[in-house]
């Protein structure tokens, strides 16, 4: 049995995964997991009783239920090892397939910079950036009803502090966050600054050095990928036809309720 | 040159530090930053971590943030032993895991409460009785999900020895205790992983570490200075 990536490119966190693994020729298997279809995002795993979904359909959940049981994306399985989290996937690739040093510079201070960037990502970019999608997209897809402006400002506020803290701490006049060359640093950051791209805030128009950055990253990576990578995110309104679990909107409920607080 | 790690022990990711540090005979200079003082504001600290936050590290001309990074950062400087971020590729990713999921879960809930039970009052701020239940509430539920899926029957998250994982596990959930939540009670299961970290670490270093915020309602009757109540407000906002 090979390698098995979980994966539905709607998510940031799988697309850094799909990128890595496809630019350095990692050999897996593709399981697409569709977040909002699947009800991948539910507490209740649909068991063998729920009418209405297509036998082929629980079988992937269960599968997956087992694989992972956090219930999100990316997950990956490596025979009988299972493993959830971007971070812990992609240094675990990088290590097994022993991808070119520039990705996690053996270096131990550049290692540490992208240790430092991937740490605080979390608490900062992460945090925002994907908040756009919900706002504009999401949110108003799973209860009908639209934002005030005012809550899409405040989170544009917020992410324009981690930009600015991104581009003095982290970018600062180098061409890639670790120096000369693109890393996984780069590479989680880049895509979850997609998200806002993808639902119509451009994070990068009225920042050229930031804009810079990102083609340089775009062409390390190779462009075809990264557009590959991006095609779902960046055509999002085909997302306002999408047939939503009942049971998803149902758990979601009490989640985006306190988001539009 | 000697390592300095600029540290306030009522910071979670501090302690994680200190203790590694201490644990592993690394030699340092301990730079008190005292957050409650608005020090981390200030501009001779603000060239170790532009970011104006604890912990950091100095190493010549060398700085860096984030607990995370320092720590990995000290256990390949100083050849640490190996259960601590174990070389076997699996083991490794099961430290990677843990110390990713925990950031907006154990971290961030545990946060919660602290500011809330802890910092709010001390920034003159009335105490919101349903935030602190909301906060309890979203911990439990990430306590639920370390109990089965991290730590599940295993003595310590990645098999027979304390790691990373545990480490930074334990200093953060030691804030709610701090603050009165005794989230170790009614969890046996967790309460024994306690007592198996604490004696990894050592019992002396783990209660040194602690010691200030196991007394922070000693702080009660410290005064913020108006500008950290203001930062503190900041800091409530988001």
């Amino acid at each position: 049995m090979g390698l098995e990536l979980y994966l539905d490119l709607l998510s940031q966190h799988c697309r850094t995964v799909y990128i890595f693994a496809k630019k350095n020729n990692i050999p897996f298997e593709f399981k697409r997991v569709e977040l909002f279809k699947d009800s991948i995002l539910g507490r209740k795993m649909p068991g063998g009783n729920n009418p209405g979904h297509s036998r082929e359909g629980q079988h992937c959940r269960e599968e997956f239920g087992k694989v992972n049981i956090l219930k999100k994306v990316p997950a990956l399985k490596d025979g009988v090892f299972t493993l959830a989290e971007s971070t812990a996937i992609l240094l675990y690739l990088s290590r097994k397939y022993n991808t070119p040093d520039h990705w996690y510079p053996s270096d131990i201070q550049k290692r540490a910079r992208v240790d430092e960037y991937l740490s605080w990502h979390h608490t900062n970019i992460r945090t925002n950036a994907p908040k756009t999608l919900w706002i504009k997209v999401l949110i108003p897809l799973f209860t009908g009803q639209k934002l005030p402006p005012e809550k899409l400002q405040e989170v544009m506020d917020e992410l324009a502090i981690s930009l600015k803290q991104f581009e003095e701490k982290f970018l600062q006049d180098k061409p890639f966050i670790v120096g000369s060359e693109i890393s996984l640093a780069d590479l989680v950051a880049i895509v979850e600054l997609m998200q806002p791209i993808g639902v119509g805030c451009d994070i990068f128009e009225d920042r050229p050095k930031l804009s810079e950055w990102r083609n340089r990253v775009e062409e390390a990576v190779g462009k075809e990928l990264f557009q590959e990578a991006h095609e779902i995110i960046l055509n999002i309104k085909e997302l306002s036809n999408l047939q939503i679990d009942p049971q998803l909107k149902e758990h979601l409920a009490p989640v985006l309720r306190k988001m539009m607080k | 040159m000697v390592v300095e790690l600029f540290l306030d022990l009522l910071s979670q990711p501090c302690r994680a530090l200190f203790i590694f540090a201490k644990k592993n005979n690394i030699p340092f200079v301990f730079k008190h930053v005292e957050l409650l003082k608005g020090h981390h504001h200030s501009e001779e600290f603000g060239k170790v971590n532009v970011l104006k936050k604890v912990p950091a590290l100095k190493d010549g001309a060398f700085t860096l943030a984030e607990s995370i990074a320092i720590l990995l950062y000290l256990s390949r400087k100083f050849n640490t032993p190996d259960h601590w971020y174990p070389s076997d590729l699996q083991k490794r990713a099961q430290v990677d895991e843990y110390l990713s999921w925990q950031h907006a879960t154990i971290r961030e809930k545990g946060c919660k409460i602290f500011i809330t039970k802890v910092l709010v009052p001390l920034a003159g701020q009335p105490f919101s009785p349903e935030t602190l239940e909301e906060a309890v509430e979203e911990l439990n539920s990430a306590l639920k999900q370390f109990e089965e899926k991290f730590l599940q029957d295993k003595p310590f998250i990645v098999g027979n020895e304390i790691s990373l994982a545990d480490l930074v596990a334990i200093v953060e959930l030691m804030q709610p205790v701090g603050c009165g939540c005794d989230i170790f009670e009614n969890r046996p299961k967790l309460a024994e992983w306690r007592s198996r970290v604490e004696e990894a670490v050592g019992k002396e270093l783990f209660q040194q570490a602690h010691e200030l915020i196991l007394n922070v309602k000693n702080l009660s009757t410290t005064q913020l200075p108006p500008e950290l109540r203001e930062h503190v407000k900041q800091f409530l906002k988001t």
